[in-house]
């Protein structure tokens, strides 16, 4: 199908976005549209406005702060941040969940920042965000904000954004040294969306964990952190646990049947690649 | 207003007045010739190519950015341009299949290992194909058979065309052929 009627403003700075989208009307930020334009072509949205913010250079850069984080600015492409040395080396978690999105084609226009204001229940990178602790940068007409990605996702395409409000820039702190980490999805097809996908950072100290952070993402309303499989993993070494883990995840998670996959299967993927992201990300700690 | 397909000839048009949408003047480099035209805001790229610039070698699919049947060159990059409002390729450099030869030059090493391994059944799907590793060739430097495959998973063949697809990529990247027990 294609789009229903609106008005369309390419930004001629960030402050001009801002004050576009504190106009009152109906409006639609874009960047690359990997996430909007298929909403607008299948008239699952029909916004008033849409403002372009691809043009803004000022907010089209990856890059590494003082204090050591990644910034990543929200006209960056996902494939500006694979290219980017640093993330490999600093946050491989990030390289490989933006690995796992859609296809080269769709990472060359597609934007991290994009993405993460979307919040797509199977999308990778709200997950990614959670459980890198990123923060997001915010702007509106009235004030600049930040939102840890932990309150940012509050259901599905749903988002801690007012209307008024733009995401411009996403923080990835370094994640604490010697964290392993491990990524892992099931889709039918390479390049789909996910039908089930665990992120896992844990720190281990003394032969036990010391810190886990383990997030779900397509079993659910939004991606989320497991907090009571977080509990069960700390202060042990993960083969102990197991059945422990194994048992949160079936009192925790509640996902619906749907085209792509039965709920039962989503348990039963969530709870494979769960443990197997977990041993993971155990081997890979320092 | 007129605007120029890349054959040269001049597409009169006269935008209803009446469309809410708003229009925007654009001005665009298409298969290196320069294009000015007026667009509505909701006009896709894909759309912009097709039915105003009468370039029908890129195709429309899926429109939600799933098939690759659209892809074109953006500034060199390969990019859905069903997922691309034509406004958004204002200044930009465009590049279609049409772009890859001209009438009457001889096929591009790609085209031409897609000719040799007949790299299609239908052929809906081709120029899609040939956009993505036209993309690939320009900035990829040189992949390995697994991001090649990788590469190619961005575009949907429906009638199993796949063993003869990779046959031509692999051709035309200088590869091996994929091994005779692999199946598309």
């Amino acid at each position: 199908m294609k789009p229903a009627p609106f008005d369309y403003v390419a930004a001629r700075s960030v402050e001009h976005a801002v004050e576009l989208l504190a106009g009152g009307t109906d409006a639609k930020v874009i960047a690359g549209g990997q996430s909007l334009m298929p909403v607008l072509n299948m008239r699952l949205g029909r916004p008033e406005l849409v403002v372009d913010i691809g043009r803004l250079d000022v907010l089209n850069h990856v890059r590494i702060s003082d204090s050591g984080a990644l910034l990543v600015g929200a006209t960056a492409t996902q494939a500006q941040v694979l290219a980017h040395p640093d993330v490999n080396r600093g946050w491989p978690l990030l390289a490989t969940a933006v690995a796992n999105i859609g296809h080269p084609q769709i990472r060359n226009r597609g934007t991290i920042c994009g993405s993460l204001a979307h919040n797509d229940p199977a999308a990778e990178l709200p997950a990614t965000a959670i459980v890198l602790d990123a923060t997001l940068r915010i702007q509106s007409s009235r004030r600049i904000r930040t939102v840890p990605a932990e309150q940012m996702f509050v259901g599905p395409f749903m988002t801690a954004l007012t209307p008024d409000e733009l995401l411009v820039e996403a923080e990835f702190p370094p994640p604490p040294a010697g964290a392993g980490w491990s990524f892992r999805e099931f889709a039918t097809r390479p390049g789909d969306f996910a039908t089930v996908g665990v992120a896992v950072q844990l720190v281990r100290r003394d032969g036990v964990v010391a810190d886990a952070r383990l997030v779900l993402f397509g079993v659910g309303g939004s991606a989320a952190r497991v907090h009571s499989a977080e509990e069960a993993l700390t202060g042990s070494s993960p083969s102990r646990v197991e059945d422990q883990v194994r048992a949160q995840l079936k009192a925790e998670l509640d996902p619906a049947d749907d085209v792509h996959a039965s709920a039962g299967l989503r348990r039963d993927l969530a709870e494979k690649l769960t443990i197997d992201a977990i041993a993971e990300a155990w081997a890979r700690c320092a | 207003m007129s605007f120029r397909g890349s054959e040269g000839q001049i597409h009169p048009t006269t935008p209803p007045l009446s469309e809410p949408s708003g229009w925007h003047d654009i001005s665009l480099t298409v298969n290196g010739e320069p294009v000015s035209a007026q667009v509505e805001s909701r006009l896709l790229l894909t759309d912009f190519l097709r039915h105003r610039l009468r370039l029908t070698g890129t195709h429309v699919g899926c429109e939600q950015g799933s098939c690759g049947a659209c892809s074109v060159l953006l500034d060199g990059v390969a990019v859905r341009s069903c997922l691309t409002l034509a406004v958004q390729a204002n200044g930009r450099d465009l590049r279609t299949v049409e772009g890859l030869a001209g009438p009457d030059e001889p096929l591009t090493a790609l085209q031409q290992a897609f000719h040799e391994q007949h790299g299609m059944q239908c052929g809906f799907c081709t120029p899609g194909f040939l956009m993505s590793l036209a993309g690939l060739a320009e900035h990829g430097g040189t992949p390995s058979s697994d991001e090649l495959d990788e590469h190619l998973a961005g575009n949907f063949c429906r009638c199993t065309g796949y063993v003869n697809i990779r046959k031509a990529a692999r051709q035309a990247f200088g590869l091996p052929g994929p091994e005779e027990a692999s199946r598309g």
